[in-house]
């Protein structure tokens, strides 16, 4: 499909706004192709988002919700289009942005330099907690007794639960993740690639981990990860991009591109595949891991200790290599657990974004 | 979450993941250099297998694929007629070959029978000609059915009758137009892919109406993991995840003849090295390559099998965890000839009505069943003309990519569609509305509430 370019159709002017009628229009939408002024363009991704939140009933009035914020592009303009909505419908909630401070030196400096203007220009307080906090370890010093080999394994284990122990830290109702419906989509297709079918039945959940501590909610699960970038450079926004230092390797999986490669074709191909993903019905016959609770933690895990217990256990006691590769020796001893092992891995909803984006 | 670093040793969710056991049986086999499964003859390289078995073994265990899919499924019964259709490619090739097997073994043995109690089952053999919509050369087109009539003519007894059959066939017989109606139908679909599938669509009619008007009882497609697979993406980007399940079981019967599908559990990459190590002739077309979405999904699976050659099987293993449907199932046998054992084998594999969903409405375009919130959004709209019954009807696939977007080219779009799509719409129409009428029907008031 071509590439419409807005055509002038009036000497000086451009074409008007198919919305409002009568501003210029200045962008085609990319979820619709629409031809819309920018005003309009505010107007209908804010209040898509309002209507995800309502019709969802994602926040109840009164609650404290943490915005889990990386200070790249998705947490940013969360903050921004919740701080924004929060006033103007009155949710009468009380918002704060969180980080998590992995302390990767040079890393996190800026990002949360980001996230720190960020807490000015949305007048949202900022919280932020560090892995030397949750876990009494930072990347850095993770990643000088283990060496660069198997870093991967610490930052996806830990960077999944720092949030929910992060939230869990500040006695939060709620947290709420800046998951786009990109990300939904690419997840169910990594989820039918992988043939995890535990996970596709859960992964287009707009709310997940209600039966756990702390419930997350992704209030961008209908929006294009295209519209955000928009809004974030229509409206100048302060965010922050890069690739995670200790993950030299992370490439862009096939996945992502072929979403991409769709949009271009059939634009709605996103929405319908997350429609599909909702729309499965798995199997009674099909066996779903039951999910346990950590022992030590408490943290939703299918073995006796959760990852990340085992993986610091390791740490505490000099043995780094202790619960990486295919089965965590020693501690989780039930056989017929370790050969599940595979299958129930993991514990929360995926993010399928790879080490190297860091965001929530 | 995907970390997809090679150094990366997570197993929670990396791509590697299940490429390890695959990489240690291959290590094995280098070291004996013999077929794992006769360990005699030496094994043939380009195989999925990498070369783990044998010319004979890699034929043999290919066949058992396709019996066990047929006898676990009751696909074919003693006194079953069977149409294969034949596109001409590898994959339709090796089915019929096959089929054509199992019947000689049949023959065989009913030839060695004091009794003769078991009929043979028969076999036709189907090619749709696409011509009309794929310009393709006419002499073309003759030169590939006549290599149809001598492949079909060289397999040995019983005889297997060929119909050929051009897909303006699905238009009524007194409309002489057929292929300029055909080329005016697709041409009003603007999306590529929409015009593909309605192709698909249409094919499957004319199918139908061959197996229909013929006396056949069963239609074997050659369909085969790789296909599957493709279809299973598709299917999911264009938001059929409802009715997919529906589309990659052994057996559908949802039609008037049942489709079924023996060749589901084998790559193409095994039958296209079949028909190679077996000189089995395939046909080759100047064929329009795939555009669109179907186009996209195809270079997409092919990679990722070519990355891990698992992957295939793993799509259709994780689509094959959705429930299907009731109709995914061959029709209970009550049929005397039938022997006791195919019965109670079926009952044994067929589906449990707990483990199926019942659907009553159908898409009257692509007939994939509708879903609660496909009925629903047609529920709003109030047909009182024609094409609103259609539209109202259709899933919301069929909607976005085949309908035209204006009601004014709908009246036109409706002139050409082939009666028995029309036929099927207004069945579907009332069966929707009645079945939407029991799911409201103990707040109803009045029992004349049709103001039509
Ligand atoms: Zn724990
Ligand atoms: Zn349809």
């Amino acid at each position: 499909m071509e590439e419409a370019v807005t055509k002038p159709t009036k000497k000086g002017g451009g074409r008007l706004c198919c919305i409002c009628n009568k501003r210029r229009a200045a962008l085609k939408r990319p979820k619709t192709l629409e031809q819309i002024c920018r005003e309009c363009f505010y107007e209908v991704f804010e209040e898509e988002i309002h209507r995800v939140i309502v019709d969802n009933q994602l926040f109840k009035s009164g609650e404290r919700i943490a915005i889990g914020a990386s200070g790249g592009k998705d947490s940013t303009v969360l903050a921004c289009v919740l701080a924004e909505l929060n006033r103007r419908h009155n949710y009468g909630l009380d918002l704060f942005l969180l980080s998590v401070d992995e302390g990767i030196t040079g890393y996190r400096d800026d990002s949360l330099e980001t996230v720190k203007r960020n807490e000015v220009q949305y007048g949202l307080p900022l919280k932020i907690v560090s892995y030397k906090d949750l876990y009494g370890w930072t990347m850095d010093e993770i990643v000088k007794m283990i060496g660069l080999k198997n870093n991967c394994t610490f930052c996806g284990v830990f960077r999944r639960q720092a949030l929910d122990r992060g939230a869990s830290l500040l006695k939060v109702d709620k947290v709420a993740t800046g998951h786009n419906a990109d990300d939904i989509a690419e997840t169910v297709l990594l989820n039918i690639l992988r043939g995890d079918i535990a996970r596709l039945s859960r992964c287009t959940s707009i709310v997940t981990g209600e039966d756990g501590p702390i419930p997350r909610c992704k209030p961008f699960k209908y929006t294009y990860e295209k519209e955000i970038v928009m809004y974030a450079y229509f409206k100048r926004l302060d965010y922050f991009s890069t690739e995670c230092i200790y993950s030299p390797n992370a490439y862009r999986g096939f996945a992502r591109e072929f979403i991409k490669d769709l949009e271009r074709i059939r634009p709605r191909a996103i929405l319908d595949i997350i429609k599909s993903g909702e729309d499965f019905r798995i199997s009674t016959s099909t066996k779903m891991p039951e999910q346990g609770t950590c022992e030590r933690c408490g943290y939703i895990s299918s073995q006796k200790w959760c990852k990340a217990c085992v993986l610091l256990e390791g740490l505490n006691r000099g043995l780094p290599k202790m619960g990486i590769g295919r089965s965590s020796r020693g501690l989780n001893n039930d056989p017929k657990k370790d050969k599940d092992m595979k299958q129930r891995n993991g514990t929360k909803s995926i993010e399928n974004k790879q080490c190297g984006s860091l965001d929530f | 979450m995907a970390c997809n670093s090679s150094t990366c040793q997570s197993n929670s969710g990396c791509y590697k993941r299940e490429e390890e056991p695959i990489s240690s049986k291959s290590s094995d086999s280098n070291q004996q250099s013999l077929c794992v499964k006769c360990k005699v003859n030496e094994p043939v390289s380009g195989t999925s297998d990498d070369g783990r078995f044998c010319r004979e073994c890699f034929r043999s265990n290919l066949y058992g694929k396709f019996k066990l899919a047929v006898t676990s499924n009751a696909m074919i019964t003693p006194s079953d007629n069977l149409l294969v259709a034949f596109s001409g490619g590898p994959s339709s090739r090796v089915v019929l070959q096959f089929v054509h097997e199992m019947q000689q073994r049949a023959q065989k043995n009913f030839d060695a029978s004091k009794d003769r109690s078991l009929p043979v089952f028969g076999v036709g053999v189907t090619f749709i000609d696409e011509s009309a919509y794929h310009s393709v050369p006419s002499c073309e087109i003759d030169k590939a059915i006549e290599d149809i009539r001598s492949i079909i003519s060289n397999l040995a007894p019983p005889a297997k009758q060929l119909h050929v059959v051009p897909i303006e066939s699905v238009f009524s017989l007194d409309s002489l137009d057929g292929r300029e109606r055909l080329k005016t139908l697709v041409d009003s679909v603007s999306d590529a892919t929409g015009k593909e599938d309605l192709l698909l669509y249409l094919r499957m009619l004319a199918l139908q109406k061959v197996a229909s008007e013929n006396g056949y009882n069963r239609l074997v497609l050659g369909l085969c993991t790789s296909r599957i697979a493709c279809h299973v993406i598709t299917a999911t980007v264009k938001g059929q995840g409802y009715s997919l399940p529906a589309d990659i079981q052994y057996v559908d019967s949802r039609w008037e003849i049942p489709v079924v599908l023996p060749l589901r559990d084998c790559l193409a990459q095994e039958l296209n090295m079949l028909c190679h190590l077996d000189g089995l002739k395939t046909l080759e077309f100047s064929n329009v390559p795939c555009s669109g979405i179907n186009g996209l999904v195809s270079s997409f699976v092919k990679l990722l099998q070519e990355e891990n050659p698992s992957r295939e099987c793993t799509i259709v293993r994780t689509a094959g965890k959705l429930t299907p449907f009731h109709f995914n199932r061959i029709p209970e046998l009550n049929d005397s000839n039938v022997p006791l054992a195919t019965r109670r084998r079926q009952k044994r594999f067929n589906l449990k009505p707990s483990e199926s969903i019942s659907s009553e409405s159908f898409c009257p375009l692509c007939f994939s069943p509708l879903s609660k919130s496909d009925l629903l959004s047609s529920s709003n709209i109030e047909s009182c003309q024609n094409y609103d019954i259609l539209d109202a009807a259709c899933c919301s696939s069929c909607r976005f990519q085949i309908f035209p977007k204006d009601p004014s080219s709908m009246e036109h779009f409706l002139s050409v569609l082939p009666q028995p799509l029309l036929a099927r719409a207004q069945n579907c129409s009332n069966g929707n509305r009645s079945s939407l009428r029991k799911q409201i029907q103990d707040c109803l008031l009045s029992e004349s509430e049709d103001e039509t």
